[in-house]
């Protein structure tokens, strides 16, 4: 029996005025999926994402959320029904602390975001989630800063602490590694290696290292296209990827 | 919960995670003085009740101003079309009720003048809730000036430009009568205010409270994360307005009248200033503002009657060019230093 297919895409288009930005995509991400989308710059990964998380609303075809069309929903909806990602640029509070960003997450994700008269850590199971996450990621000793002045690798390792806090089916990571020096790189991995096994998982990344290591499946997007699809072997030893991709720079699997 | 606290420990880190986090809503001396500072004016200032009271009442405009702007981000400039509404639907209870039966009584009267003035702003919320800083100012701005407008031509009702007179709210609790030292209005309107306060203080405090913030600093991330941005903001919107609305009626019973005044445009841009004198996002600060907003008013127009706004703007402009954040925002930046200065040693 293959796993069940949690995301899915159908003839997928988004339109910028004349540019077709997202084209026709037919996507499916099975439950427990270690996916990498890559493709050269301006191909249109960060659209897709945007698209599946509902960020931006296609043009035309559909998304399905774990078999339910998902395709007009808000981004609100879906991170209910299960779908998490983190962002290529920092989106965070930066008046909030770590600690009380996730607070954040964990009572929208279970439905306590409108509780207004007990403060704030007042639920130890909350709290005790929250520090579990940040020891998780290293950055526990930072819980209670000021988000807006943390170094930026540190600010990387929050995203996706909040993304995590979700608790999600899906989980879209856009370039999670993009500006996190060497030794912080390693703990993103093994977070993400860490992560429960029926979690789908999208990454983005341009780091073919980290894509190699992480990937069990990876598509190609050219031109708002998916261009081929395949297993990291295959990927890396088909020709027409190295021209267009690949090439660019030499890569050693 | 009680299965949870047996099958699971919290960690060491968690539990002082947890006080870290219970701490910022524990009352700290600072603000326990404040509030026995202001109830001590009764004996200090007897001479004064009258403008005490005043202070008091654009006190909490200005505090409702700082729950939709200072914590919420929704720039304003229509506030006091709540404040408004609040006098003169308490006013025109006072009046229908002529000193006596339940119309007349004052806290019923703040019920509806907060009610009425909750029930235009959960209308009017809809209206803020897109669009950029300058749309939302524009669209405040543009309530208010139809509040206003409706208040000067609906003379059967309000008056008109003569104001609503006869407004006779009965003794507070059928206890205490407003007096003409301004005594009864005194502890009325900072009673009203501390109750307000209170509230306030826990809902900022709480995990709603919370989400406010995260919304002003991020909307992305706040609906990428599930949260019901616009539910958020249209809840705390009508809480707002229902704040400027109870204002609103503290100052139609406490002078016995309301007058176009109330709603005019510079009763928005009064309140704002306090709020920005004094430092938006810490809830003091438009108590402070008002306080300073009032005395300088007060002072400066005995010193020079035609220039006090003069130096009121220049002191504005000073505030805001050189401290940011108000002088709530200069205390926690000195504070901020201070601890680190004494990290260092």
């Amino acid at each position: 029996m293959s796993p069940k297919i949690l995301l899915e895409s159908r003839q997928l288009v988004k339109r910028f005025g004349g540019i077709l930005a997202t084209d026709h995509v037919d996507f499916q991400l099975p439950q427990g999926a270690r996916h990498a989308l890559i493709g050269p710059n301006g191909a249109g990964k960060t659209t897709f994402v945007n698209l599946l998380s509902g960020v931006l609303t296609p043009t035309s075809g559909e998304i399905f959320l774990d078999g339910v069309n998902v395709t007009g929903w808000s981004a609100r909806r879906r991170a209910h029904a299960g779908m998490a990602r983190t962002f290529q640029i920092n989106q965070l509070f930066a008046d909030l602390t770590p600690l009380e960003t996730l607070m954040l997450t964990i009572a929208e994700r279970e439905n306590a975001g409108w509780s207004w008269f007990r403060p704030v850590g007042s639920r130890s199971d909350f709290v005790d989630e929250a520090m579990s996450l940040l020891r998780q990621l290293g950055i526990e000793d930072i819980a209670h800063g000021r988000v807006g002045v943390l170094a930026y690798g540190k600010q990387r390792l929050l995203e996706i602490a909040v993304a995590l806090a979700q608790k999600p089916k899906v989980l879209l990571l856009d370039e999670p590694a993009a500006g996190v020096p060497e030794h912080e790189r390693e703990q993103i991995l093994d977070v993400v290696a860490a992560l429960p096994g029926d979690v789908a998982l999208i990454l983005i990344e341009h780091d073919m290292h980290l894509v190699f290591r992480f990937a069990k499946s990876i598509s190609v997007l050219v031109n708002g296209g998916l261009f081929v699809e395949g297993t990291p072997e295959e990927i890396a030893n088909d020709p027409r990827v190295r021209k267009v991709y690949l090439g660019e720079e030499e890569v050693n699997v | 919960m009680t299965d949870m606290t047996l099958s699971h420990q919290p960690s060491p880190e968690a539990v002082k995670a947890r006080a870290v986090l219970l701490g910022r809503s524990r009352w700290g001396i600072a603000e326990i003085a404040f509030w026995v500072i202001a109830a001590a004016c009764y004996f200090l200032l007897p001479t004064k009740l009258s403008l005490l009271s005043e202070i008091a009442i654009l006190g909490l405009l200005a505090l409702s101003i700082d729950l939709v702007l200072g914590y919420a981000g929704i720039v304003t400039l229509g506030q006091g079309a709540f404040f408004g509404i609040g006098a003169y639907a308490a006013g025109l209870a006072a009046k229908h009720g002529a000193g006596a039966g339940p119309w007349s009584d004052p806290l019923i009267g703040l019920f509806i003048g907060g009610g009425f003035a909750a029930l235009i702003g959960f209308l009017t919320s809809f209206l803020v809730l897109r669009g950029s800083d300058l749309t939302r100012l524009m669209v405040t701005l543009g309530v208010a000036l139809i509040v206003d407008e409706i208040v000067n031509q609906a003379k059967w009702l309000t008056g008109g430009s003569d104001g609503l007179q006869g407004v006779l709210p009965s003794p507070v609790l059928g206890i205490w009568d407003f007096d003409l030292f301004g005594r009864t209005a005194f502890i009325y309107s900072m009673s009203v205010l501390f109750v307000l306060f209170v509230i306030a203080r826990a809902i900022v405090k709480s995990p709603f409270g919370l989400s406010l913030q995260a919304i002003k600093g991020n909307p992305l991330r706040t609906r990428a994360i599930g949260m019901p941005v616009n539910g958020r903001l249209v809840a705390i919107y009508t809480i707002g307005s229902f704040y400027a609305g109870v204002a609103g009626a503290l100052a139609a019973q406490t002078t016995q009248f309301a007058s176009p005044d109330y709603v005019a445009f510079h009763r928005s841009a009064d309140a704002l200033l306090m709020l920005v004198f004094g430092g938006a996002g810490h809830l003091y600060g438009g108590l402070l503002g008002s306080i300073i907003f009032r005395t300088m008013q007060d002072v400066l127009g005995n010193i020079t009657p035609q220039y006090w706004q003069f130096w009121l703007g220049a002191t504005l402009v000073g505030l805001v060019l050189f401290v940011r954040g108000g002088i709530l925002g200069l205390l926690a930046g000195l504070r901020d230093r201070a601890t680190r200065n004494g990290g260092a040693k």
